[in-house]
């Protein structure tokens, strides 16, 4: 499923215009965008969470050419599944 | 750094600022964009939202694993994990 499809059954879940699903949708994705771009975490009960991890610059080699290469600091989103939606998914899984 | 955490209540307020529902409807339609999202992923599809990233339901094989506590041999469950990769304009706005 891509975002418009999200928004199509958004909106028909909540009764409103496609126009405004697709604002709330963007609403949602762009505050957590923010949230994460400004290092805070995201915490949804029962989706899960976002915490930003922070990389030291390392030595890296490049898998193609084997050479060493100096890999900059970088910061890298991760995504923790909560509880309830990881319990549901495995119980979906064992139909 | 002061790290704050963005939750389903902050989301619905941010809403609520910005597009002007009552502050009721701002948490259903949270709850609800959160719901279309789950069921998404409970039918094993997954979601590919453009400048954020891609949830994946991922299918984990059986592997034996140890108690670690009693040392006994067991077998691991095949399960479904749900992973994120994030798009690279979000990794880019990260690091900005």
């Amino acid at each position: 499923m891509n975002k418009s499809e999200l928004i199509e059954t958004l909106a028909q879940e909540v009764d409103l215009p496609h126009r405004e699903a697709a604002a709330i949708t963007n609403t949602i994705l762009e505050t957590m965008i923010e949230a994460l771009a400004k290092g805070d975490n995201i915490e949804i009960r029962g989706f899960g969470s976002f915490v930003i991890k922070q990389y030291r610059s390392y030595e890296g080699r490049n898998p193609k050419s084997g050479k060493k290469i100096e890999v900059a600091p970088k910061k890298l989103p991760f995504f923790k599944v909560g509880k309830e939606l990881r319990e549901q998914v495995n119980l979906h899984g064992k139909k | 750094m002061n790290k704050d955490n963005l939750t389903r209540k902050e989301l619905a307020e941010v809403i609520n600022g910005q597009l002007g529902y009552s502050q009721n409807s701002c948490a259903a339609l949270v709850d609800a964009f959160l719901e279309r999202m789950k069921l998404s992923l409970l039918d094993a599809n997954s979601i590919k939202l453009v400048h954020f990233g891609t949830f994946t339901v991922r299918d984990k094989h059986p592997r034996r694993g140890r108690n670690p506590r009693t040392g006994e041999t067991i077998t691991i469950k095949p399960r479904q994990m749900v992973t994120f990769r994030p798009s690279k304009r979000l990794r880019e706005q990260i690091n900005e």
